[in-house]
């Protein structure tokens, strides 16, 4: 499946191998990764819990998913984000691009990271010395999303 | 259907003839102290931001959490949507802050 919402930890190498699948005609794979920081707003993270919203979830990480590959030329993507309780250094989302060359590989993989930031209906609540909080959105992140308009 | 359904938001039993389903996530469903619930729709509402208001008038925490100048995002039947929404009765309405996921 190109999008998985999972509690589970995933292998990069694993899931990239599977999503090319040998295919001869990719010349290119992009991939990000997203990791759980240990600071955050000059606080100490010890571990953050993401929820998100099931009905949804999966519906709005695939329209991202069908809308990269509508814009570039792309063989395939792959979304995995985990949800529940992850600790510093953990791996929280993986996006994985393979296309024939390089440019669409990257701009799709940014794209899908970008708008999955500010669409898909997950939030982090972190754990800090002073006490749980819900993570504030950053406006950085609805101009990365922006970039991609217009 | 239980609370105990509700309060995990998901609703799957089918709406009563008139009602909607709405839902609340992360620091909202928290503060509310409320996942989900099921109200008749009052004809004068027609619009996701009639709701909004609607549900503001309650007063104490829904008035701060929902006020017009708190960041507060809707999704009708599960997909982003502007407070000119239109809803209808079976519609499933949520209510949550801008997402941080990523």
């Amino acid at each position: 499946m190109p999008v998985r919402i999972q509690t589970e930890d995933f292998d990069v190498g694993a899931e990239i191998a599977a999503l090319r699948h040998g295919d001869p005609a990719v010349g290119a794979i992009a991939s990000f990764v997203g990791l759980v920081r240990d600071v955050n707003a000059g606080d100490r993270v010890s571990e953050i819990t993401l929820e998100h919203y099931p009905g949804m979830t999966q519906k709005a990480v695939q329209e991202i998913v069908d809308e990269a590959k509508s814009r570039w030329n792309i063989v395939d993507a792959l979304v995995i984000h985990r949800i529940g309780t992850l600790r510093p250094a953990d791996q929280i989302v993986l996006v994985a691009v393979t296309g024939a060359h390089r440019g669409a590989a990257f701009a799709a993989c940014e794209f899908v990271m970008d708008y999955l930031k500010t669409r898909a209906p997950f939030w982090k609540k972190e754990q800090t010395p002073a006490g749980s909080r819900w993570v504030d959105a950053r406006s950085s992140d609805d101009v990365a999303a922006d970039r991609w308009t217009g | 259907m239980d609370d105990s359904d509700l309060a995990q938001g998901t609703v799957e039993a089918p709406a009563r003839a008139g009602t909607i389903d709405i839902l609340y996530f992360a620091r909202l469903k928290e503060v509310l102290g409320l996942g989900a619930e099921r109200m008749m729709l009052p004809q004068a509402i027609a619009t996701a931001g009639a709701l909004r208001a609607h549900l503001q008038a309650r007063g104490g925490a829904w008035a701060v959490e929902l006020a017009a100048e708190r960041p507060v995002r809707v999704a009708v039947n599960q997909v982003m949507a502007g407070a000119d929404a239109h809803i209808h009765p079976g519609d499933e309405v949520a209510f949550f802050p801008p997402v941080t996921g990523g």
